[in-house]
């Protein structure tokens, strides 16, 4: 198969790489560009756990071929913490040497969002265009954005709270 | 499968717009996505119902990639969009390199997953006719988790005559319950010319019921889908009809 040139910029880092045009934009983030803070869970467009903010719409990109986002920019869960460029630091390691976490990644930690972690990437991403959209979300509408992310842990209540803090104004202060 | 060129026509700019008027009523190109659908405020104005139904089709980010023109040229019979398209009367227009052409939605769906697409053939719009007075749409579907596809689905439009009471017209399309997004004529034909009440309901989801061809997999036989036809044929006709009512006062 031949290759075909992909322009894309990721986290603010314009890239141009040879790939072959049947890959998935997971894929090509994942194992090209290091970047596996994305996970690759079910692989059909039901888990969410591959959302990535796509030209500031939230998708699943086990869903897009990465050829479809040639152009285009995308933010994953590495582009999230504040301080710049942390791409390919996916370790909690990469974060302290990087820069600090999002308030919405804070609020994760202290609320325990999270158990395994694996839905974690696709749940931040999901919340943090929620966020962008709607200053003060309902409950319903937070309910409505992590719709097509699945958690198998947590029972969804302690992300609800989790975002609802934030929204609420309780992460204002510099990040840590 | 491994065709030998994928093209990429989400991009074609031209066929992304959403369009109304009141005379020739709505277009929708193509390339629209389902969440620009669900967020338009000229479709919440004048077609609410297709709003409703796309706020309750799968996630935000299937939403937000998926587009209307995908969605019908796939043509999965359990598709949320085609039944409800269908009630409205919908038609939708195609082309190739020398000629553009339309069909009626009805017609445009074939079989499971085939569609008229000719090979070299775009789907280019759906146009939806300004909605004829005292006429309401409703749409629902049973499904086990929310926004999930529906295992069946009704579609039901109706008109009532300027008394108000006696149905003049009516579309009822059956989703899930065919190879097809189905529209279930003999039903129809028991409510049109009629005083609508609850016994008339009754034959009306039973006929539907009988005319569905539906195929039992993994979330239903195919007499629990017969059971669900009936149940939301009554349910949406009634649904249609209580909206119509309020309409014509």
């Amino acid at each position: 198969m031949e290759k075909h040139l992909l322009h894309i910029t990721v986290n603010n880092e314009y890239r141009e790489l040879y790939i072959n045009p049947k890959r998935l934009l997971v894929e090509v983030l994942r194992d090209d560009l290091a970047l596996t803070g994305t996970k690759r869970g079910c692989n059909t467009g039901a888990c969410g756990s591959c959302t990535v903010i796509l030209n500031g719409l939230p998708v699943k990109s086990c869903s897009v071929l990465a050829m479809q986002a040639d152009g285009a920019e995308v933010a994953t869960v590495e582009g999230l913490a504040e301080g710049g460029k942390l791409s390919p630091l996916p370790t909690v390691e990469g974060l302290a040497e990087g820069g600090k976490l999002s308030p919405l990644q804070r609020s994760f930690l202290d609320h325990g969002a999270f158990q395994c972690g694996f839905c974690t990437p696709g749940m931040l991403m999901s919340t943090t265009t929620l966020l962008k959209e709607v200053k003060k979300p309902t409950k319903e509408q937070i309910k409505e954005a992590i719709h097509g992310n699945l958690c198998r842990c947590t029972g969804y209540n302690s992300i609800i709270r989790a975002v609802k803090a934030v929204a609420e104004g309780e992460y204002k202060e510099k990040g840590r | 499968m491994a065709p030998e060129n994928l093209i990429d026509i989400k991009s074609v700019e031209e066929l992304s717009y959403i369009k109304f008027s009141s005379k020739t009523g709505l277009r929708i190109g193509a390339t629209t996505t389902h969440r620009e659908i669900e967020k338009s405020s000229v479709i919440k104005k004048h077609f609410p119902v297709l709003v409703d139904m796309e706020e309750n089709l799968a996630s935000i980010q299937t939403r937000s990639w998926g587009t209307i023109g995908g969605n019908l040229a796939h043509a999965d019979p359990a598709g949320d969009p085609g039944p409800l398209l269908m009630a409205l009367d919908a038609r939708v227009s195609m082309a190739n390199k020398k000629r553009i052409r339309t069909l009626p939605l009805e017609e445009f769906f074939i079989d499971f997953f085939e569609t008229a697409l000719d090979e070299g053939e775009l789907l280019l719009e759906v146009q939806v006719p300004p909605v004829p007075p005292r006429t309401a749409t409703a749409y629902e579907k049973f499904n086990i988790i929310k926004n999930d596809q529906p295992i069946v689905s009704v579609a039901a439009s109706l008109t009532l005559d300027e008394g108000g009471l006696i149905c003049k017209d009516t579309r009822l399309v059956l989703g899930g319950a065919a190879p097809v997004p189905l529209r279930a004529r003999v039903a129809e034909a028991v409510l049109k010319g009629k005083k609508i009440n609850e016994g008339l309901l009754e034959q009306v989801g039973n006929r539907a019921s009988e005319e569905a061809d539906p195929v039992a997999d993994i979330y239903a036989s195919e007499g629990y889908r017969r059971h669900l036809v009936k149940a939301l044929t009554k349910r949406m006709v009634k649904s249609a009809w209580e909206q119509a009512q309020t309409l014509g006062q």
